[in-house]
């Protein structure tokens, strides 16, 4: 096959997926890249060169420091939950993958608990959401509960369309992406060296933490920006979840757009892609995700 | 750890069960909710059995939209599931040789799959009002210059008869097959581009040397020898594309024009409807993608049990 093949193979074969990328990824952030550099009307967005969105969605927060402006509290929030859901979904991503791997010995079981684990990322994430609903709210079942065993009198508010169950739904939808590259990674280590530490004397914490962390590293760098990049760019877990009172990076460029200042959202954008790029950049220093594959 | 179980299994155990029941718990719930008697409410208790919210969703819920949201969902994830196994396993082969470009193609699928669904959806709506603003200059352009002139020649009733087309049909080129189809392959793609590596990375040459020696060509190469055996692989690409497409929400929240895709609509009952029918909408988009997820299975388990059946049985003794 290989010398029947014209040099232009490839070419051909990876044409349809470059032109894919082009036309709806590259060319889409080259344009908000450029609109962001426009003026607009209600109406309509016109061709400039004028800083005056991105000083918008500045507005006055360097003049203000030490005091936060909007923008900046909203990025201070929504990189709160980043680091919360982060910590979450990496301690129970890394158990879950720790159990899979190592307590469970018949590969069957293993392949059957870990697509148990995944189902549910192939299922809607709205319907999940909304699913927390009937749990949460103030006649939900945890204050039916928890009323009825006498330990509350009143029905507890903050369960539902708060930041906590933002961060519960967050963790609920997210915990697979962690939960999957982990997994990926442990199960390449040879059992011999987890032997070999027990055998040299060390115990199951510091096998833990000298043997299978840094043979897990690159699993839990690229499960970690999976996670934060989800969270930092999210909307619609931090809208349904949230009630709509929580602020966050994605929530305020879908506001502008629904409010057609389309220059001022697509400075905003470059703003959350700069940040994301170099959270990214950071993380990658750890890994290289090609050997990986 | 080798003999016995240990106390660490037990507690693991017990940390594993308490992930799956969080991470079914609320769906199952919804689940039973959905069948509510015609006076329940939105939580427990059950006010009896029913099917009233199937049929009350089925009514079209005076939300005259569910239906034809669900249809185009269906319609446009199944456009994303063909294009994306093909195109996969295009991109697939290609991968397999280095090429100029390789290397920045892989990076952009990759940041394409981590970079913000917001910043993407965004861009494409962007992009598409730029395309439909072209489009209706240029319509303006030749309505003025070619329609109505001295002297019109062929090319100028043409060019006329263009630009009066336009002026007078041209509405938007944003659409659910237009930018919807191209937001969702952008976050398909990774994902059948990454299965596609694993598959060719460990797979072995041999078999297609052999057949190349045996006189076939690259197609009949392909046709017999490589897609029998990853098939397995393509089902699992073609049900990541249409799951991931069949619930995409941040990518077409801005891509898809006027009509709405079954999730955004979900969402958007979120805040209006106050009955258990959005708990019998959830039950029916569910129950699609485990029947989805069902048949990818059964598939694999098909393929891979045809293929006991007539395999080879060199190699296994007498």
């Amino acid at each position: 096959m290989l010398d029947v093949k014209s040099r232009w193979t490839p070419y051909w074969q990876a044409a349809p997926l470059a032109a894919v990328f082009f036309v709806f990824f590259l060319l889409p952030l080259l344009v908000t890249f450029v609109v962001s550099f426009w003026t607009y009307t209600g109406y309509s967005i016109d061709p400039a060169f004028v800083t005056d969105n991105y000083a918008t969605a500045f507005d006055k927060c360097f003049a203000s420091l030490p005091d936060l402006c909007t923008t900046f509290r909203t990025y201070l929030s929504t990189l709160k939950f980043c680091l919360l859901v982060w910590m979450i979904t990496l301690t129970l991503g890394f158990t879950v993958a720790y159990y899979l791997v190592f307590e469970i010995k018949s590969p069957t079981t293993r392949i059957v608990l870990a697509l148990l684990t995944t189902i549910p990322f192939w299922t809607s994430n709205v319907i999940r959401m909304i699913s927390w609903i009937p749990l949460l709210g103030r006649n939900g079942l945890v204050n039916q509960a928890l009323m009825g065993s006498g330990l509350i009198h009143e029905p507890i508010d903050w369960l539902l369309y708060s930041s906590f169950s933002v961060t519960l739904s967050l963790v609920h939808i997210n915990t697979v992406f962690m939960i999957v590259p982990i997994l990926n990674s442990m199960s390449r280590i040879d059992k011999s060296l987890i032997e070999a530490a027990y055998d040299t004397g060390a115990t199951g914490w510091q096998t833990i933490w000298n043997v299978i962390i840094p043979l897990s590293k690159t699993g839990i760098a690229i499960g970690s920006i999976f996670v934060i990049t989800v969270v930092m760019g999210d909307f619609i877990s931090i809208g349904l979840m949230g009630g709509q009172q929580i602020a966050s990076a994605g929530k305020v460029i879908e506001s502008q757009i629904n409010a057609l200042q389309f220059p001022i959202a697509a400075a905003n954008a470059i703003v959350l892609l700069a940040i994301v790029l170099v959270i990214i950049w950071m993380l990658l220093r750890f890994v290289d995700i090609r050997k990986e594959l | 750890m080798l003999e016995g179980r240990s106390r660490a299994f037990y507690i693991l155990s017990a940390v594993f069960a308490l992930y799956v029941l969080f991470l079914y718990g609320p769906t199952i719930t919804i689940l039973v909710l959905s069948f509510q008697g015609p006076q329940g409410g939105m939580t427990f208790p059950m006010n009896g059995v029913s099917l009233h919210w199937f049929h009350n969703l089925w009514a079209g819920i005076g939300v005259p939209n569910v239906v034809d949201a669900l249809l185009n969902s269906l319609q446009l994830g199944l456009a994303v599931t063909l294009i994306t196994v093909v195109i996969s396993v295009m991109a697939g082969y290609a991968f397999r040789q280095k090429f100029r470009g390789s290397n920045a193609l892989f990076f952009t699928a990759i940041a394409s799959l981590i970079l913000p669904s917001i910043v993407v959806s965004l861009g494409i709506a962007l992009e598409f009002q730029l395309i439909n603003g072209s489009i209706k200059s240029l319509g303006d352009f030749l309505y003025e210059n070619y329609v109505d002139i001295e002297n019109p020649t062929i090319w100028s009733q043409i060019l006329g008869f263009i630009g009066s087309w336009i002026s007078d049909n041209f509405q938007t080129t944003m659409g659910l097959f237009t930018s919807g189809l191209g937001a969702h392959l952008t976050w398909t793609l990774p994902f059948g581009l990454l299965i596609m590596f694993a598959v060719f990375n460990r797979f072995n040459v041999a078999y297609e040397e052999a057949a190349r020696d045996l006189g076939a060509s690259p197609w009949q190469t392909f046709r017999y020898v490589v897609l029998p055996m990853i098939l397995p692989s393509l089902v699992g690409v073609a049900l990541f594309g249409f799951t991931l497409s069949w619930d995409e929400i941040a990518r077409s929240s801005q891509a898809v024009g006027s009509v709405n895709t079954l999730p955004l609509t979900l969402r958007g009952l979120t805040t209006t409807v106050t009955s258990p029918v959005i708990y019998a909408l959830g039950t029916v988009t569910t129950a699609v993608s485990f029947a989805v997820i069902l048949t990818a299975f059964l598939a694999v388990l098909f393929v891979q049990a045809r293929r006991r059946r007539h395999g080879s049985d060199a190699g296994k003794g007498v």
